[in-house]
């Protein structure tokens, strides 16, 4: 298991310059509802994460922050736009494609961890390891990244026996095991206290930095957006970059 | 298998109850299956043992009480034997007796009425084979019955006196009730009634049940021509046990007590991985937001139904076997036999996984999206 290189300046063709290899989403548009109703749940949205850079997004609720998040990990097809993840078109319509990509190229960080309860925090790190074909298992060493996140003295605790903090952890460690180019964050701050909530931004901005990972962080919380590299803004839809 | 057998240690007291439930249910089965081999054995052993093909019985006879209530000519028998693919065909006669022992014990035969020198003759396992005129050889389980070699038994009302001389190899039984062999004039003087001393009447010398047939090794016998030639209506062997008294009913009321144990086995199943499918939707989406494909999904869903189906039966089998290790000898009619209870295992199992096939393949709608925004 080894760490993914992170590209350097000297090896960028024009192809592969940096921003490619993060996410870049162009004028990407999502409708939900039927013919009687819609929601323009995203409208026109440019967004650009270089890796190594942390980028967060803030809005209301129902502002099209999960849309957002859904979109660039392929978990829903943009009605208008293209989203690239690491130069991958993440707007196949193949579903299985994108979910390969998905587990090749994008980690989810979920509100509160989304643990499995079964699992332990080491299991939960070798589950993404074990969901593609056995000729694509690679990525990082479970204990060592439990180690790197500071949860190596419980590992082989279950989800109910950790914090609030340190299922967080163990979700952020998750989400890097398989080396992704992108990851998106999904409020990793709604259920802790303050104190915690800048310990798991902090972490999750050092990862960023030391793996070379484009960060998306979806969040309510003003307090830690001063450990972020950009913040936007999003409202009815629409993505600018915040003031 | 990875989260299914972590997911089947984490939530196991859930996961034995559930299996406690097959468990239960293959017990049943082990207990119905014992059951129907053994009542098939009680009631047809004594058919199912004689080496033959097919019975010609009296033509238009009722076919469930062809035994009972079939009369042919002693000349069905050469008509028989002159047909193609025919080895062998023998006077066959079939009576059920109420008898004493000179010691007082009541018992039941079911008398067959053989040629001592034909093939339908029996081997013994102890005494001597068919023979003598008044000599009879009984199947062992008229021993367990208090029968003893040599005892003398009288038949109620006809006071006819059989002597037992030897024991058949295995269990034959007819009806439940103990088969003894007989020479066939002493099997007809009884079926006709005729008290002993009395001359047999010539009518009765020439009744017989049916003709055993013996197909050469094989062949087929062409029944309809034959019955055509002798004027007779043929049973297969096989077709012949449902003219034993009571074998339809009892194995159809037991075949539809084993197909509605199958249909609640893979209903239980159903029911508990219906629920459990959507206990796990959020689970399910967190999966699939991490790159779970529908198949490892699906695949993992299925195995953990499978390793806890095969083990709850597994149990379920092993505590039946048990179980019908203690009843076997005790007089109930109960056989274990190994084939038929790995298939209603096999039978359990898969059904079982259809069931619960039937109920995760739900899963496989759940949108990944969900795992996001606080749905969980």
């Amino acid at each position: 298991m080894s760490s993914r290189p992170a590209p350097t300046a000297s090896t960028a063709s024009a192809d592969d310059a940096p921003e490619r290899l993060g996410l870049v989403m162009r004028a990407v548009s999502l409708r939900h509802g039927n013919a009687a109703e819609t929601v323009q749940a995203l409208d026109d949205v440019d967004l650009t994460v270089r890796p190594g850079e942390l980028a967060a997004v803030v809005g209301p609720s129902g502002a099209g922050k999960s849309s957002l998040l859904a979109v660039a990990g392929g978990l829903a097809r943009p009605d208008h736009g293209t989203v690239t993840v690491a130069g991958q078109d993440m707007t196949v319509p193949s579903r299985r494609t994108r979910t390969e990509l998905r587990r090749r190229h994008v980690g989810f960080v979920f509100q509160s961890g989304n643990l499995l309860p079964a699992l332990t925090a080491a299991d939960q790190l070798r589950l993404p390891l074990r969901l593609g074909p056995r000729s694509q298992r690679s990525g990082r060493d479970p204990l060592e990244l439990l180690a790197d996140v500071g949860m190596a003295d419980k590992a082989g605790r279950r989800p109910h026996q950790l914090s609030g903090g340190e299922r967080q952890r163990v979700g952020i460690a998750r989400a890097l095991v398989t080396e992704p180019s992108v990851l998106l964050v999904d409020e990793p701050t709604a259920a802790l206290d303050r104190a915690r909530s800048h310990e798991i931004v902090q972490l999750l901005a050092h990862e960023a930095r030391q793996r070379s990972v484009a960060v998306v962080m979806v969040t309510h919380d003003h307090d830690v957006l001063q450990y972020c590299d950009t913040v936007y803004e999003m409202v009815d839809g629409k993505l600018a970059a915040s003031s | 298998m990875f989260l299914a057998i972590r997911e089947l240690s984490f939530a196991r007291l859930r996961f034995a109850l559930m299996g406690a439930v097959i468990a239960l249910i293959a017990v049943l089965m082990v207990m119905l299956s014992g059951l129907s081999v053994g009542l098939v054995r009680d009631g047809v052993s004594g058919l199912q043992n004689l080496p033959v093909t097919s019975f010609a019985f009296a033509h238009d006879v009722q076919r469930d009480s062809a035994f009972s209530r079939s009369v042919v000519d002693l000349s069905a028998v050469d008509e028989w034997s002159a047909q193609p693919g025919v080895a062998e065909a023998a006077p066959f006669g079939n009576t059920l007796v109420n008898t004493r022992t000179d010691r007082g014990t009541e018992i039941d035969l079911a008398l067959f009425g053989v040629q001592p020198d034909s093939f339908l003759s029996p081997s013994v396992s102890q005494g001597e084979r068919l023979g003598t005129e008044d000599g009879i050889v009984v199947s062992p389980t008229a021993l367990d019955a208090g029968l003893r070699m040599g005892d003398t038994v009288t038949i109620d009302r006809l006071g006819t006196r059989l002597r037992v001389v030897g024991v058949t190899e295995q269990q034959d039984t007819f009806g439940h009730v103990d088969v003894a062999y007989v020479p066939l004039a002493a099997w007809q003087a009884i079926k006709s009634g005729t008290a002993p001393g009395t001359a047999l009447p010539q009518r009765a010398a020439t009744e017989i049940t049916a003709v055993a047939v013996r197909a050469d090794d094989g062949k087929s016998v062409d029944l309809s021509a034959g019955d055509t030639a002798a004027g007779t209506e043929s049973l297969t062997l096989k077709e012949s046990y449902g003219a034993s008294p009571g074998y339809t009913a009892e194995t159809t009321t037991l075949q539809l007590i084993q197909g509605f144990l199958y249909a609640i086995s893979a209903l239980v199943a159903g029911a508990f991985f219906a629920v459990w499918a959507i206990q796990r939707k959020p689970e399910v989406a967190v999966l699939r937001a991490l790159g779970a494909s529908t198949g490892w999904v699906l695949r993992d869903a299925l195995t953990q139904a499978l390793v806890l189906l095969a083990a709850a039966v597994a149990v379920g089998v092993g505590i039946g076997l048990a179980l019908g290790a203690l009843i076997t000898g005790s007089g109930i009619p109960f056989a274990l036999s190994m084939p038929s209870i790995s298939a209603a295992g096999v039978g359990l199992v898969v059904l079982g996984l259809i069931g619960a096939g039937a109920a995760v393949i739900r899963i496989t709608s759940v949108d990944p999206a969900t795992a996001l925004g606080g749905n969980r």
